[in-house]
C-alpha cells in the first residue's frame, strides 16, 4: 500500500544561492520503494532542477551516497520502510557541494590514488595467469568489496577536521593491495600510510565500519594496516 | 541492433540481475507447479541453456499460464536446496540483492523473476583496432574509437555467451587504445571549421529555452513501456509497427520537451534530456532493424517467422541516419573463420 513521503532536502545551487537552504518534496511512495525512487518521483515530476548522483540503483557503483537521517548510506539500498516516512537528506560531509546532493568527489578520489590501489608486480608472468590459493585470496577478501562510494571516510570526524587524512576509503584500498599475496609494493604502500597523513590519524571512532553499505569491517582492516607497519610484518 | 540479450533472470519488477552464477552453483528454475520445466525446452542443458532460450522459455511458461503470482507474471528461481555456506561463500552479493529488494531469504524460499533487458549485441561497428567504420567496406571515420558495450566488433554475432563482454573490453580496449595513441601522434591538431559546435549548442539553448509542456519522465515511461510491449523477447510484425508508430509519436513530443534546470553547474536535468533523445534514435534503429529482419536467430526471435534463414539473412544490418531523418538499412557480409556459424542444438 502506498505511503505518503516528506522528503526534506538539503540544497545549495552556487549559480544562485549564498548559503544552503531547505526545500519539502511530499510524493507517493510503496515502503518498499527506495529512498532513491522516491528522489526519482520528486525530481521527475516535480522539480527538475533537484540533482543527486545516481547510476545503476542496486548497490554495486556506489554514486548515492548521501546522509539519510544523520547517517551516511546509499539512497539505493535503503527502503522507504527501513527510515519511515518522514526523511531528511543532506549531501555526504567534508567534501566540497557542488551542487545539492552532488559533492566534488576529487579529493576522495586524489587520495585513494595515494595509495597506489592497483597491482603492482614486475615479473613477467609468462603467457599465463598470476596464481593465487584461496586461503591468501581469503586474507584481504573483505577489502576486495570496496565499491568507493566514500560512506566511510565521510562519516570520519578525523577527516571532517583534517582533510589531508587519507581518510579510511584510502587505507581499506591499500589494505586490498597490501595483504595481496601476488603483489610487490606492500613497503611502499605501507611508507605513505606511516607519514602523518597516514593510518595514524585515526582514532578508532569506528564511523567508517558503520557506515559502510558493503558491510566491510572497514577498522579491522586499517588496524591491520597499523599492526603491519609496527610489526614490519605482511 | 536488432539483437539485444535479455538475460532470464532478473528481480521481479526491479530487473536487478541475479547473474548466470546462481543456476551454476545448482539453481534451478520452477514454475507455478514447483515444475522444473527447463527439461522440457533444453533436456541436455536444463536450467544452463542460453540466455535467449531460458528466457524464451520463461516467458513461454508465463503466457501459457504457468507464471506465479497474482499475476502469474514471473517465475521462481530456486535455491533452497543448496548448502546455506555454498550460497554464502559463492553467491553473496546476489543473495543480498534478494534479501534488501524482496525481503526474502533466498536459502529458505524461492525468488521471483522475470526476464529482463540485459546486452546490446550490436553497436558502433568497428574494426579490431576499435576504429570506428561507416559501411559495409569498413571505410574508417578518423579519429572515433569505441570498444565495450556500445561498439560492435562482431565477436558476440547475434548472439553473447556470457562473461565475453569482459573479454570484448579488455581485448579491444587495449587494442583501441594503442591504435588511438599511435594515431594521435600521427596527426596534427586539426584545423576545426567555424561554427562546428553551433549544431550542438542550439540544441541544448533550445532545450533550456523550451516552453513546450512535454516532460522528459513521460515521453521515456512511454517509450519505455512500448519497447516492453513489442520489442522483447518475442517480436513480431504486429507489435514492431505498433512500436515504431510510438517511437515516431514520442519523437515529436520529444520536440516540444521543456527542462526546469537552466544552469550552468551540474544539470542532470538537461543531461536526461538529451540521453533521452539518444534513447529514441537507439530505439528507431533496433526497431526498423528488427522488423526489417524476417527471421529468428540468435537474440531476436520472431514469432511469425520462427525459423533461421541462412540463405537470406547470414548478414549483418547497418543502420544509417539520412538527411531526411529516416533509418536507412545496408548489409555487410557475415565473414567465416575458423568456426563457421551453426544451428544451435541442445
Amino acid at each position: 500500500m502506498a505511503v505518503t513521503v516528506h522528503l526534506k532536502v538539503k540544497r545549495y545551487n552556487p549559480d544562485r544561492d549564498k548559503k544552503p537552504r531547505w526545500q519539502e518534496f511530499t510524493v507517493e511512495a510503496e515502503p518498499t520503494d527506495r529512498v532513491l525512487d522516491a528522489l526519482h518521483t520528486a525530481k521527475w515530476s516535480q522539480d527538475g532542477t533537484l540533482t543527486f548522483r545516481r547510476s545503476c540503483a542496486h548497490g554495486v557503483c556506489g554514486s548515492d551516497a548521501m546522509v539519510i537521517n544523520g547517517a551516511n548510506a546509499l539512497a539505493c539500498i535503503v527502503l522507504i520502510e527501513d527510515v519511515g516516512t518522514s526523511i531528511t537528506l543532506e549531501p555526504i560531509r567534508g567534501l566540497p557541494v557542488i551542487k545539492d546532493l552532488v559533492v566534488d568527489m576529487e579529493p576522495f578520489f586524489a587520495q585513494y590514488r595515494s595509495v597506489l590501489p592497483y597491482l603492482i608486480n614486475n615479473d613477467d608472468p609468462g603467457y599465463k595467469e598470476r596464481y593465487q590459493s584461496s586461503e591468501d585470496r581469503e586474507r584481504y577478501d573483505d577489502t576486495t568489496k570496496c565499491i568507493l562510494c566514500a560512506a566511510c571516510t565521510t562519516s570520519c570526524p578525523i577527516y571532517w577536521g583534517n582533510s589531508s587524512y587519507v581518510g579510511p576509503a584510502a587505507i581499506v584500498n591499500a589494505h586490498r593491495f597490501i595483504f595481496d599475496s601476488r603483489d610487490q609494493a606492500a613497503e611502499q604502500r605501507l611508507d605513505i600510510l606511516n607519514q602523518k597523513s597516514g593510518v595514524w590519524k585515526c582514532r578508532t571512532a569506528f564511523n567508517c565500519s558503520e557506515a559502510c553499505p558493503r558491510g566491510i569491517r572497514v577498522t579491522q582492516a586499517i588496524e591491520e594496516v597499523k599492526r603491519a607497519i609496527l610489526y614490519d610484518r605482511v | 541492433m536488432e539483437f539485444f540479450q535479455f538475460h532470464p533472470t532478473g528481480i521481479y519488477k526491479l530487473g536487478i540481475l541475479l547473474s548466470e552464477a546462481a543456476r551454476g552453483e545448482g539453481g534451478i528454475l520452477r514454475n507455478a507447479e514447483g515444475e522444473r520445466f527447463m527439461e522440457r525446452y533444453a533436456p541436455t542443458v536444463k536450467d544452463l541453456a542460453p540466455r535467449d532460450m531460458v528466457s524464451r522459455a520463461i516467458l513461454t511458461e508465463i503466457r501459457e499460464g504457468r507464471g506465479i503470482g497474482p499475476n502469474q507474471d514471473y517465475v521462481h528461481l530456486d535455491l533452497t536446496h543448496l548448502p546455506p555456506e555454498q550460497i554464502d561463500a559463492k553467491l553473496p552479493d546476489i543473495t543480498d540483492f534478494v534479501r534488501t529488494y524482496l525481503a526474502i531469504e533466498p536459502k529458505t524460499a524461492p525468488i521471483p523473476i522475470q526476464p529482463t533487458a540485459h546486452y546490446a549485441m550490436g553497436g558502433i561497428p568497428t574494426n579490431i583496432d576499435g576504429e570506428g567504420v561507416i559501411d559495409a567496406e569498413g571505410t574508417v571515420m578518423p579519429g572515433l574509437y569505441a570498444a565495450g558495450e556500445c561498439a560492435c566488433v562482431s565477436v558476440h554475432g547475434a548472439n553473447r555467451l556470457g562473461t565475453n563482454s569482459l573479454l570484448d573490453i579488455v581485448v579491444f580496449g587495449k587494442r583501441g587504445g594503442r591504435a588511438m595513441a599511435q594515431y594521435v601522434s600521427s596527426v596534427g591538431m586539426p584545423e576545426l571549421p567555424k561554427g562546428v559546435e553551433d549544431d550542438v549548442r542550439g540544441r541544448i539553448e533550445r532545450m533550456k529555452a523550451g516552453s513546450g509542456g512535454e516532460k522528459v519522465a513521460r515521453i521515456r515511461t512511454e517509450l519505455q513501456q512500448t519497447m516492453q510491449d513489442n520489442a522483447l523477447v518475442f517480436r513480431n510484425e504486429a507489435g514492431l509497427s505498433r512500436a515504431l508508430a510510438d517511437i515516431r509519436d514520442l519523437t515529436s513530443a520529444y520536440e516540444q520537451v521543456a527542462i526546469d534546470d537552466k544552469g550552468d553547474t551540474f544539470n542532470y536535468d538537461l543531461t536526461e534530456a538529451m540521453e533521452l533523445g539518444y534513447l529514441l534514435d537507439l530505439a528507431e534503429g533496433l526497431v526498423v532493424s528488427a522488423r526489417a529482419r524476417t527471421e529468428s536467430r540468435g537474440a531476436q526471435y520472431r514469432t511469425d517467422y520462427e525459423t533461421r534463414d541462412d540463405a537470406n539473412w547470414m548478414k549483418h544490418t547497418l543502420a544509417t541516419r539520412t538527411e531526411d531523418g529516416a533509418v536507412e538499412l545496408t548489409y555487410k557480409p557475415v565473414v567465416g573463420g575458423k568456426y563457421e556459424p551453426m544451428e544451435r542444438k541442445y
